[in-house]
This record gives C-alpha cells, sequence and structure tokens, in this order.
C-alpha cells in the first residue's frame, strides 16, 4: 500500500502508454500467500485473546447464567458484582477479607523488593564495569550461573538464614529474597548497558578526581535512563506475579496476592463461585497486564535485553 | 577495567606493598559497593547450594540435623512412585513444551516477518500472556477446561454431545492440559526471541539466495536458522531452566492430580519440605533438580564460552 501512495506522490496520475510504470509492480492485497499468512496469525491470535474474553466474560456474568454454560456468550446484564465480592468478601482459606489484603501486600512486597533490587544490580554493574577488581568477574560468571539453578535449591537454606535473622514470615524476608534472585539478571543488564557508554566519561571524571560515589550518581545514573525502564517493568512483573517466594517467606498475613488468589480459588470450600474467582484472576492480571500495555515496546525491549544478551 | 586497575597493579610491582594490602585496598569503594554481591554469591548461590547437597545425605526429618546416611535418600526418592511419576512428567512435559515453543514461536515469527500490517498488533496479542503469572495463566485454562461448564459443556449444550474435552479430570491427559496453558503463556516470548534473530540476518542473505533461486523455505531451514545459532541456544537455555522449575502452574492448573498424574519435581521438593516433614527427602530431590540444570547447563557453557573471548 505504502508503495502505491509513494508512487503517486512521484508521478502525479499522468495515464498514458508512454510513461513507463515506475517502482516496484504493485501487488494485490489478497495474493493466496497472505490469506495464509494472515488466517494462520489470526487463528493464533484467537488462540492468545480467548483466556482474556473468557476471563472477563464469565467475570461479568451472575452464576445461574453461568450453570446455563456457554462460555462463548456475552453476559446479559454485566455487572460487577462479582468484582466487588473478589475484591473484599471472598474467602481465601481461613479468612473472607477477598483480595483487598492480598492486592496491598503485593504493593507492600514490589515496590521495596523493585528499588532496592535495581539499585544493588546498578551499582554492581557499575563495579563490575568501572572498578574492576581481583576477583570481580568471577563473582560475575557464578551470579550468572546461579541464576538458572532451580530456587527449590535455595530454599530450605534461605529458610534457615532468614529465621536466624528473626525476620522469616516477614515482608523483610519476601523482599531480601527477591533482591536476591533479582540480582543476576539486573547485575548483568546493568552491566552490559553501562560497557556500552564511552568510557571516556569516566576516565575524565577520574582524572578530575571524583570517586567511586560521586560518578555513579552524577554521571552514570543520569546517563542510564533506558535501562532503569527496562529493569523497572522486568522486576515489577515479575515481582507481582511470584507464588513461590511469598507462599513460603511472607507468612500467612503477608501472602501477595498471587497466593490468595490461588487461595480463593482452589481452597475454597462449597459450591465455586467461577464469576467470583474470574473476577480475582482478573484482578490479579491487571497490574502486570498495565504496565505490559503502558510500557508497549519497552517491555518487549526488557524481555528481550534479559535474554538475548545472557 | 584496564585503565583503573593497570597503573596501580604496575606500581605494585614497583612498590610492592603486601598482599594482603593489595586484595583489601585496591579500589575499595568498589569493593564495598560490591559487598551486596559478593554475600549473595558466596552466601546464597554457593552457600547454599552446598549446604543442600551436604544435607541430602543426611537422615534430617522435621529440622536439618540428621546424621550422614550416605545416598539412602535418594535410593528412598527413586523408589519412590510419586517421585518417578514427577520426573517422567517433568521430562513428557519438557520435551513437547521445548519443541513446541521453538517450532511455534519460530513459525509465528517467520510469520510476522513477512512485512504483515497490523504487525505490532499481533505482537501485542502473542506476548501478553507473557506478562502474567502462571497462576492467573493456570487459573483461566482450570475455568475454560472445567469439564462440566467450560468448553466441553459449552459444546454439549450447543448440540454436539460427544464432544469431549476433559484433559483436567483424565489422568493420561492432564499434562497435555499443562502444555495448553504453558504455551499459551511462552511462546510469544519465544516469538519474540526468534523475530529479534531473523531481523539480525543481513538482507544481502536474502537477496543473494534469491538471486540463486533457493526457494524461500530452503533459505530458512538451511541459511537462516543455522546463522540464528545464538538466538536459538539462549531460547533453548531460558526455556529449559524455566521448564525445570515447572511449579506455579502445576499448583494453579491441576495441583498435582487427578491423584499424582501431573506432579512435578520442584513441587516434591516443596511438599516434602514444608508439609510433609521430611526434609532430608526434600533436599535429596531439590539436589537431582540441580543435576539436571547442571547437565543443561554443560554443553551451554561449553558451546557459549568454550571458544574464549569469542562473545561476553
Amino acid at each position: 500500500m505504502s508503495q502505491i501512495s509513494t508512487m503517486a506522490g512521484v508521478t502525479p496520475a499522468p495515464t498514458g502508454a508512454a510513461v513507463e510504470p515506475r517502482g516496484p509492480r504493485p501487488k494485490p492485497f489478497f495474493t493466496p500467500r497472505k490469506i495464509i499468512i494472515y488466517s494462520i496469525l489470526v487463528m493464533f491470535s484467537l488462540y492468545y485473546l480467548f483466556p482474556l474474553y473468557v476471563m472477563f466474560t464469565t467475570s461479568l456474568k451472575t452464576m445461574p447464567e453461568i450453570r446455563f454454560g456457554n462460555i462463548f456468550s456475552l453476559p446479559t446484564a454485566p455487572s460487577f458484582d462479582a468484582w466487588v465480592k473478589a475484591w473484599t468478601s471472598a474467602c481465601t482459606g481461613l479468612t473472607c477479607e477477598g483480595l483487598a489484603p492480598g492486592f496491598w501486600n503485593s504493593v507492600k512486597i514490589t515496590i521495596p523488593s523493585t528499588i532496592i533490587s535495581i539499585f544493588i544490580a546498578a551499582v554492581n554493574g557499575y563495579a563490575l564495569i568501572n572498578w574492576r577488581f581481583k576477583g570481580s568477574e568471577i563473582f560475575f560468571a557464578i551470579l550468572i550461573f546461579g541464576s538458572f539453578i532451580p530456587y527449590q535449591v535455595f530454599l530450605y537454606p534461605l529458610v534457615m538464614i532468614t529465621r536466624e535473622m528473626g525476620i522469616f514470615g516477614s515482608l523483610q524476608a519476601v523482599i531480601i529474597v527477591h533482591t536476591v534472585f533479582g540480582m543476576p539478571i539486573l547485575t548483568l543488564l546493568f552491566r552490559n548497558y553501562f560497557a556500552s557508554l564511552p568510557q571516556e566519561l569516566f576516565k575524565a571524571a577520574r582524572v578530575d578526581g571524583a570517586g567511586f560515589w560521586r560518578i555513579f550518581f552524577e554521571i552514570m545514573l543520569p546517563m542510564s535512563l533506558p535501562i532503569f525502564v527496562v529493569a523497572l517493568i522486568l522486576q515489577v512483573t515479575g515481582i507481582w506475579n511470584d507464588f513461590l517466594f511469598g507462599v513460603v517467606f511472607a507468612g500467612t498475613q503477608n501472602y501477595p496476592m498471587t497466593v490468595q488468589l490461588n487461595n480463593i480459588v482452589n481452597s475454597a470450600q462449597g459450591t465455586p463461585e467461577y464469576n467470583v474467582n474470574m473476577a480475582a484472576t482478573v484482578l490479579t492480571g491487571l497490574v502486570p497486564l498495565a504496565v505490559y500495555f503502558v510500557s508497549g515496546k519497552w517491555f518487549v525491549r526488557g524481555v528481550a535485553a534479559g535474554a538475548v544478551k545472557g | 577495567m584496564a585503565d583503573t586497575a593497570l597503573p596501580l597493579e604496575a606500581g605494585a610491582k614497583v612498590n610492592r606493598p603486601s598482599l594482603l594490602k593489595r586484595i583489601i585496598l585496591h579500589n575499595l569503594p568498589a569493593k564495598i559497593a560490591a559487598l551486596p554481591m559478593m554475600v549473595t554469591v558466596l552466601v546464597v548461590f554457593v552457600g547454599c547450594t552446598l549446604w543442600t547437597i551436604y544435607y541430602s545425605f543426611t537422615n534430617s526429618k522435621l529440622l536439618p540435623t540428621g546424621k550422614f546416611v550416605g545416598i539412602e535418600q535418594y535410593e528412598r526418592l527413586f523408589a519412590t512412585s510419586r517421585w518417578n511419576v514427577s520426573v517422567t512428567n517433568l521430562i513428557t512435559y519438557g520435551v513437547l513444551s521445548l519443541i513446541f515453543t521453538l517450532v511455534v514461536g519460530f513459525i509465528l515469527a517467520v510469520l510476522i516477518d513477512q512485512k504483515i500490517r497490523f504487525e505490532s498488533a499481533f505482537r501485542t496479542i502473542m506476548l501478553y500472556p507473557f506478562a502474567l503469572s502462571f497462576i492467573v495463566t493456570g487459573l483461566v485454562w482450570q475455568w475454560i477446561i472445567n469439564p462440566t461448564l467450560g468448553l466441553q459443556g459449552t459444546m454439549r449444550n450447543l448440540g454436539w454431545e460427544n464432544f469431549t474435552f476433559d484433559w483436567i479430570a483424565n489422568p493420561r491427559m492432564v499434562l497435555y492440559a499443562l502444555l495448553i496453558a504453558g504455551l499459551w503463556q511462552g511462546t510469544g516470548f519465544c516469538m519474540v526471541l526468534m523475530l529479534a534473530g531473523l531481523r539480525g540476518v543481513d538482507e544481502e542473505i536474502w537477496k543473494a539466495a534469491r538471486i540463486d533461486g533457493i526457494p524461500t523455505w530452503r533459505t530458512y531451514v538451511s541459511i537462516v536458522v543455522p546463522m540464528m545459532r545464538g538466538v536459538m541456544v539462549t531460547a533453548v537455555v531460558i526455556i529449559g531452566s524455566g521448564i525445570v522449575r515447572l511449579y506455579d502452574l502445576v499448583v494453579a492448573l491441576t495441583n498435582g492430580g487427578p491423584g499424582i498424574s501431573s506432579e512435578v519435581p520442584a513441587k516434591y521438593v516443596y511438599n516434602y519440605m514444608f508439609s510433609g516433614g521430611n526434609i532430608g527427602q526434600g533436599l535429596a530431590a531439590a539436589t537431582m533438580m540441580l543435576l539436571s540444570v547442571i547437565i543443561i547447563l554443560i554443553p551451554w557453557a561449553y558451546l557459549e564460552f568454550g571458544g574464549k573471548g569469542r562473545r561476553t
């Protein structure tokens, strides 16, 4: 299509046999090849979108409507009652306070974990590139290798360590664990980013007598906004979506939203209320979805940066 | 690195201070700043791993205080049908998940790379599940494949009386239910990786192949895929280490059921450590998981870092 418009722009439509058409031959839009490509893509898109559709429509239905048994149908009289119930009064096993406490726990876990882990990783990356010392590369290599080890290997010793520190079953414990396990990927991100910055800046500041922290705060940080955004997206979605660390380290009263959600759906007694379950699921998914849709191509960059350079 | 470290070390050769002083004082602020990293590496990644391996050889029950019993825990582990089912499940799921994720991810990336319209819309749709947690993924699919009110019930109500989609309640099919949910969540990510790889292939290669009259599919299979080796290896390592960790999805979707037919090793470890009260057994299982990851990682590390200095 774009080819046609540029052609029209170049030659203001003098139709005649004398004028040779320029540029590539405009292709018809509906070639068989195109039709196959688009139909496959659309089929896959339906597979990806169907759960989202089901989640939303089910959460807006009433239980009688759900029992009628058509998962495809739109709600006849959409109502947010299930959402209200999921948020305020759904039962999570022991208590019936809905997801709201879990939401706030997740907020209390995600914000400090994100800030602390990103700060530590930024300093690590900076030290690894600009202030190497004997053994720094070995530490880094172990860190990266460690990121592939299943978390189950560390769980019990970490329970013991946090218990010794007297913080097992508290928000601090989860925050520390998130900081520890966010470190490999974030350090890698920052290390690669700082390596790509011109070293002359660092050298000039050194010659001028600036020290470790001064260079970090006044030169490196202002230049690393893009990588901070990437790290932020990575950490907020990652920590919000965590289940294992929350369930092991947070303690019952601090369970994050994912754990509460799973309790609402999987350990509830009595007849399951599917509309409430789906409303709770949507609510838990909203934060990462919002991050995803707001951040757009930054999200892609984040996941790709985390992966491709590894 | 060299810029800051070399002058000092050159000076050190002339006026050699004690070794201890050099180790501690050189770049001291950097060392202090990197302290959290060093503590993490030494205490968590090295210390905890060794601790787990050591205590997997003890008969610890409720507390990790047991005495050394050699490989007894491992013998029991492999005599427990629940563990063997877990391992078989993980292998089946892992192989299928790896193959399908790579193939679907690659095909989608190729299709999206055909200069199509609405590219970013398709990409957005395919990647959004990756932003969601496994818990959300598992619960949505649990509802969709709910035999009475989900897809099966709907189709039967619409007139297909014999329509059957009861994988979640069927011990022989439940793994495929996990697979559908897992692929839904993860293929978009693989697609993004592959697309980055495809876009990294030089346009000249395509021109040359076209001039030589090589069919498109042949160009992909024989030229482009081999050129994407780096991305492929990365994708395999990331998908692979994610598969070994498979836990949340199982907890949310099936909780190991029906019976023990969808148990996985990570869940076995958790149950023995935190609800079974048999720490030694849980640690032995965790050590086996570690071993399996090492088996995946060593060939990769060899490929990636074997030719030293080629890539950092």
